[in-house]
């Protein structure tokens, strides 16, 4: 246990049971390809835990526990905990779980382990919705997205839940957005988080074209769009005080990212105008704290 | 050594003693005794171990599981509501098959809010798949744990050891504390067969299909089943080493019993008491202690019990709708093993209502002569109930 691997293998192999144009498996691709094999997985119920494989089939080559739905911080630091003591400070402890796992099932014991600073790597790939189960509303669903506890007769109403902001909150060593959309930033933050220690959290943005009503080809775009139009603007929070803006493309409207998805498709031209001026008041909001900040400095 | 302790300070020694790697906890009355003292033990570099200060009982056990996943030995201790919070996560435990000690001070549910023993607390859990202790007095708190990481670690199920809340949880007595190389020669260091490590990856816990699942499921029933016996041996060994016993069934003037009262926990000294008054009226009374309730300790009850034609069952629990908890666990036992044994059930000594020898007696004569202050709600008798 206290040796390192030797060896560079691949470690997600062919067999996934995600759906075509899946986002969530690209994010832990590109995610573990960083990571390295030194790195044990903690997973809670989620799209992941099913579309890993059916025991004994696996599509990772790293250890991987599935634990309960609202464990996967507690369980992680539990392992990292575990494997201190055996004098292992070395493995990345990686909790990876769903929007549902970390916006509101998962949120107290997250808090806890961030509060803590437990020596552990978390990424939420949120796609929006509890899709696993059927694209059911969470607290990172959109305002005026579609889900089938959001039907068209009550779409939601509520603004998506900020996490990094409640993340910086905590005073957490590293917090950030990633998406799959910008694959070589997201490689960079893995990189950067797997070398600080303490508590690091990625809000990685994953599409999934089963509950947004996109076309699978589309994935990669979409979350693009997502990145050029501000509704998931790409930044870090170092201790949770210094506020930094990465390097944005010019900006798009909303119109553009909201049009090809179907979960958006009962939004009445007032739905988008308010969108939009939410995306645009976040956006100035990000900004001027990345400013301030750089002032400073 | 000898040494005055408590019951909550007896769990803290006997966890150190252990040598317990990660010890995750939650505070709740009566139970933070034990886990303030670990912190402070390892805060003194007096226990090699890390300290989680997690925020709920159900990251308790989850870190539990984690930090036993990765191969450390792992300690909580619960009460109560912490407990029933932690449901979850002990079917998780179990069924990971991750070694786990906890202590549990027996304490009442809520509402009405109250702090006193009620065992409903840990025998709700029956059916999460630990393996469960009720201990009766504080040595057997001490000497509890030390046997229960054993054979946790051999059979790969976890254990919980019951106190009863105040009674033994707040209660000083004198010990008799082991020393350290002695317990060491006992208790091996936790080496797992299976753990997560990067040079062997596996999954835990992944999801599997119809057939496989009926299989592993089995399997933890077949190996539940060892438990009698896996603590026999292992109580035997305790006692070769440190001269006390410790046995899944506590039967006291059994032999030629006719009449048995039984219970679990700290009653066990009030049910000798009450045998031996019944006795000098001439009697032929007896008592037995279950301390294991999971798994049910057959070979045990069936031999403790042979020449028995009544019994008198204590129960500080119930299931609403039902009789007392232990109750159904001595019919549901001897039903199958057994002519039929006349069984009389009382619900009495909860939430914070002293069980003397002078109410058991009175139990047992109004269960011999039909009449007495307790009355009946179904199939159990209430001893205690305001008029």
């Amino acid at each position: 246990m206290n040796e390192q691997p030797q060896t560079e293998r691949e470690l997600f192999i062919p067999g996934h049971y995600g759906c075509p144009g899946c986002g969530a498996t690209l994010a832990l691709k590109q995610t573990l390809e960083v990571l390295g094999e030194d790195t044990i997985v903690v997973m809670p119920a989620g799209c992941w835990s099913t579309l890993i494989g059916i025991y004994p089939y696996t599509c990772l080559d790293v250890p991987v526990m599935s634990v309960a739905f609202a464990t996967a911080a507690s369980t992680a630091a539990g392992v990292k905990a575990g494997l201190s003591i055996q004098g292992n400070e070395h493995t990345t402890v990686l909790a990876w779980a769903g929007d549902g796992g970390t916006f509101d099932i998962g949120f107290q014991a997250l808090s806890g382990a961030v509060e803590r600073n437990d020596d552990i790597f978390y990424i939420c790939y949120d796609n929006e919705a509890y899709m696993n189960t059927g694209i059911q509303r969470s607290s990172a669903t959109p305002a005026g997205g579609w889900t089938t506890t959001t039907p068209d007769s009550a779409l939601k109403i509520q603004k998506k839940k900020n996490i990094v902001e409640v993340m910086a909150a905590h005073r957490i060593p590293y917090a950030a957005t990633a998406s799959i959309g910008a694959p070589e930033d997201l490689r960079c933050k893995v990189q950067k988080a797997k070398g600080i220690q303490g508590t690091r959290f990625i809000h990685l943005f994953a599409s999934c074209p089963t509950g947004w009503r996109h076309v699978p080809e589309l994935s990669v775009e979409i979350s693009r769009l997502a990145i050029q139009s501000r509704v998931f603007p790409l930044y870090e929070v170092i201790d949770g005080e210094r506020w930094q803006l990465n390097p944005m493309p010019d900006k798009i409207d909303v119109d553009r990212y909201i049009k090809p998805q179907g979960r958006f498709k009962s939004m009445t031209p007032e739905g988008i105008q308010r969108f939009q001026k939410q995306v645009d008041w976040d956006w100035r909001v990000l900004q001027s704290r990345c400013q301030s900040i750089e002032k400073e400095n | 050594m000898k040494k005055v302790l408590m019951g909550t300070e007896a769990a803290a020694v006997a966890a150190k003693l252990a040598r317990i790697q990660v010890v995750s906890a939650y505070p709740i009355t009566p139970q933070t005794v034990v886990v303030e003292n670990l912190s402070d033990m390892i805060g003194k570099g007096e226990l090699d171990a890390r300290y989680m200060t997690v925020e709920s009982e159900h990251s308790a056990m989850a870190s539990c599981i984690g930090a036993s996943a990765a191969g450390a030995r792992a300690f909580t201790a619960s009460s109560s509501q912490g407990l029933a919070l932690m449901h979850e996560v002990l079917h998780y435990a179990a069924g990971g098959r991750f070694p786990i000690v906890m202590v549990n001070a027996n304490r009442a549910l809520a509402p009405p809010w109250n702090l006193y023993c009620d065992h409903t607390d840990s025998l709700a859990q029956r059916d999460t798949g630990w393996i469960q202790y009720y201990c009766a007095d504080v040595q057997d708190v001490l000497d509890a744990v030390l046997i229960a990481f054993r054979v946790a670690e051999q059979v790969l199920l976890p254990v919980m050891i019951n106190m009863d809340a105040f009674y033994l949880t707040h209660t000083s007595e004198v010990l008799d504390v082991p020393d350290q190389i002695a317990v060491d020669e006992f208790l091996p260091p936790f080496r797992p067969d299976h753990k997560l490590d990067v040079n062997h990856p596996r999954t835990f816990g992944n999801v599997c299909g119809a057939d496989l699942y009926t299989s592993i499921k089995y399997q933890r029933q077949r190996d539940m089943l060892t438990v009698e016996s896996l603590w026999k041996q292992s109580a035997e060994e305790f006692e070769i080493k440190f001269g006390r016993m410790h046995p899944a069934v506590d039967a006291y003037r059994h032999e030629d019993a006719e009449v048995l009262i039984v219970g679990i926990g700290s009653v066990a000294g009030a049910m000798h008491l009450a045998a031996d008054r019944l006795r000098e009226d001439g009697l032929a009374v007896g008592s037995l202690r279950l301390a294991m309730v999971r798994p049910f300790p057959l070979t045990g009850f069936l031999e403790a019990t042979a020449t028995v034609k009544h019994m008198v069952v204590i129960d500080r629990d119930v299931s609403f709708g039902a009789e007392g908890i232990i109750a159904q666990e001595i019919k549901a036992a001897l039903a199958e093993h057994r002519r039929h044994i006349q069984t009389d059930g009382f619900i009495a000594g909860i939430g914070g209502k002293d069980l003397t020898s002078e109410k058991i007696i009175g139990f047992v004569l109004q269960a011999i002569n039909k009449e007495g202050a307790a009355v009946r709600a179904g199939l159990s008798l209430w001893a205690e109930v305001l008029p």
